[in-house]
């Protein structure tokens, strides 16, 4: 980054608290995802303890009901939220960029259509358009959870992208681009992409957000990764079961998605308050 | 038109569910035969467009069909959950109105005070939490270490056994209004700040009208406009994430109902859940609409469309 001497960097320092926190509690999720690939407090899948031990310096989650260590079990669910975030964002991201923008460059009827579907689409939850494309897969898994999420997502980025597009596509420069023959995918990567990425990129921030928390209400509903995969919606699916003996089980896990969800938020508000100095950061 | 369309797309994702619902229907041991009769039954032997046509038709007769499961009628079966759904989705918005609006104002009006900052970050929690979470949260505090309310379930007998019912829904409604609160308290807050920053404050206040009154009288109708669209969209969102709510509270209402159809590849049942979700989200949109040009001459001439 050589902006260093723009008006934006001003901006940039005075708001550098929300983009630190979020970068943090972002980072350390990353962290303990990739620290569970080659170390873990205890065997995910072995016995640790009692049944339903109560927080302690050995468990300091306590343990599960069948006696496995809860705070291994809540560090897997980093590596899920992570993978599950990551996958169904980009899935969303190819599938609503591509829709918008054609959207945008499409015939008026066509153009027309699909905007009615879209904003049917988005009257509808993640969740529950998730649900339907999980349904529609043969088994769920990962993989499922990942893809249903994703094409939920599509919907909303579509419908940003094609807004987005339609906004530059009536400046004059468009027009000069044209005039002097630049073809319409030289029009798009050359001018539109560039242009509506900042604000893209601060969306696709907040998605992820709402892919994490999909993600663990479908794994709550029985609908996401199956057992294996230590999900935070799934733990504290089963530790509803338990709340009676062990209520730490029922909280930890989604402190845990708390810090998450509101770290990528933090991050895509320090994000576009960079990409759009002029917007306040109030919203 | 966009309920055709609505209906178009139902209909093509029902068709992509794998698994015949007739092999469903019937178990693993049928024989051929008793499939194709039970195909034919059904109409699923029938070409698709031949099926898409024959659902339409239904459609516009209000027939939605019968259970493939209980055989029951499924009209009838959603009117039996909306007698949950309906007053969980209604009174979780008003409460949430009630507490997001005043404090939404105040949030903005007094935004570099310690209250008007902790209600913001109160908010951006609201915002993170997931819905069943929170239930989960709130049965173990309630239900489980202060033993006020039961933890879910709901009397057999529904409604007859009105106090039992609507003791059963106070946790739920709870749970509902504070998380459709926090996402409105946001956009009640930037309108407000839109509204505080607005020449048409400043002049009723030069003009010699008070605070209070400038922003009850000139503030509140022209901030309402942007927030009853977004009202629109959290009611209809509120309506359709009961499915969760449903979930944690073992409520018998429409969530639960789609759930379990999807499980047993219960397809009228299915597309019947969300035909009716989709007529009513529709209709909420149209009415926040309307609603808006009724405030609002500005909107009532002018081109819908363009974003």
């Amino acid at each position: 980054m050589t902006a260093l001497d723009t008006p934006a960097t001003r901006q940039t320092r005075r708001l550098a608290p929300t983009l630190s926190i979020g970068i943090l509690l972002v980072g350390l999720h990353i962290f303990v995802a990739l620290l569970t690939l080659v170390w873990t407090p205890y065997d995910p899948t072995a016995m640790a303890g009692g049944r339903l031990e109560a927080p302690s310096w050995l468990h300091w989650a306590g343990t599960d009901r069948l006696g496995r260590d809860f705070f291994t079990q809540i560090m897997l669910g980093s590596r899920i939220a992570l993978i599950v975030g990551t996958g169904a964002v980009a899935i969303g991201a190819v599938i609503g960029v591509t829709l918008g923008i054609l959207s945008a460059f499409a015939t008026r009827w066509l153009d027309d259509a699909l905007a009615a579907t879209l904003d049917i689409l988005i009257a509808f939850p993640t969740l529950l358009i998730a649900m339907l494309v999980v349904a529609a897969s043969d088994n769920a898994s990962l993989f499922s959870a990942i893809l249903a999420i994703g094409i939920a997502l599509s919907a909303i980025v579509a419908r940003l992208t094609r807004i987005l597009a339609k906004r530059i596509l009536l400046l004059d420069y468009i027009t000069a681009a044209r005039t002097s023959g630049t073809s319409w995918l030289g029009i798009v990567f050359g001018h539109i992409l560039p242009n509506i990425w900042p604000t893209l990129s601060v969306n696709f921030a907040l998605q992820f957000g709402l892919a994490v928390i999909a993600e663990a209400s479908l794994s709550y509903l029985g609908l996401g990764a199956p057992p294996p995969n230590a999900s935070w919606g799934r733990l504290l699916q089963e530790a509803q079961g338990t709340v009676f003996t062990a209520p730490i089980g029922a909280i930890a896990p989604g402190i845990a998605l708390l810090l998450l969800v509101i770290g990528i938020n933090m991050l895509a508000d320090g994000l576009r308050d960079i990409a759009d100095p002029t917007r306040s950061s109030d919203r | 038109m966009s309920l055709l369309i609505a209906a178009l797309v139902l209909f093509i994702l029902l068709r992509l569910l794998p698994g015949d619902p007739a092999n469903a229907l019937l178990g693993v041991g049928a024989t051929p035969d008793q499939i194709a009769a039970a195909r034919a039954q059904l109409g699923s032997d029938q070409p698709l467009a031949t099926q898409f046509v024959q659902y339409i038709n239904n459609l516009a007769r209000f027939d939605l069909g019968v259970s493939f499961v209980s055989r029951a009628s499924v009209l009838a079966e959603i009117g039996n959950r909306m007698a949950v759904t309906l007053p969980l989705t209604i009174f979780g918005f008003l409460l949430a109105l009630v507490i997001a609006t005043p404090l939404g104002i105040i949030a903005a009006v007094r935004a570099n005070t310690w209250y008007g900052w902790t209600i913001s970050v109160v908010s951006q929690l609201g915002i993170a939490i997931p819905v069943f979470w929170l239930g989960i949260l709130l049965v173990t505090l309630f239900a489980i270490n202060l033993r006020w309310l039961p933890s879910g379930g709901f009397p057999l007998r529904g409604w007859d056994r009105t106090g039992e019912a609507a003791i059963a829904m106070i946790l739920p409604v709870l749970t509902v209004a504070l998380v459709i609160a926090a996402s409105l308290l946001r956009y009640v807050r930037a309108t407000t700040l839109d509204v505080l920053g607005s020449d048409y404050l400043r002049t009723a206040r030069a003009l010699g009208s008070g605070f209070t009154e400038a922003l009850l009288r000139h503030g509140l109708r022209n901030g309402a406009v942007p927030v009853i669209s977004i009202l629109g969209i959290e009611l209809a969102s509120t309506f359709l994430g009961a499915v969760v709510i449903e979930r944690v509270f073992t409520l018998p209402g429409m969530g639960s109902m789609l759930l379990l159809a999807i499980q047993q590849r219960d397809y009228p049942n299915v597309q019947g859940v969300l035909i009716v979700s989709t007529l009513l989200v529709l209709l909420i949109g149209f009415a926040a609409d309307l609603l808006q040009r009724l405030i609002d001459p500005r909107l009532r001439d002018r081109v819908r469309g363009t974003a």
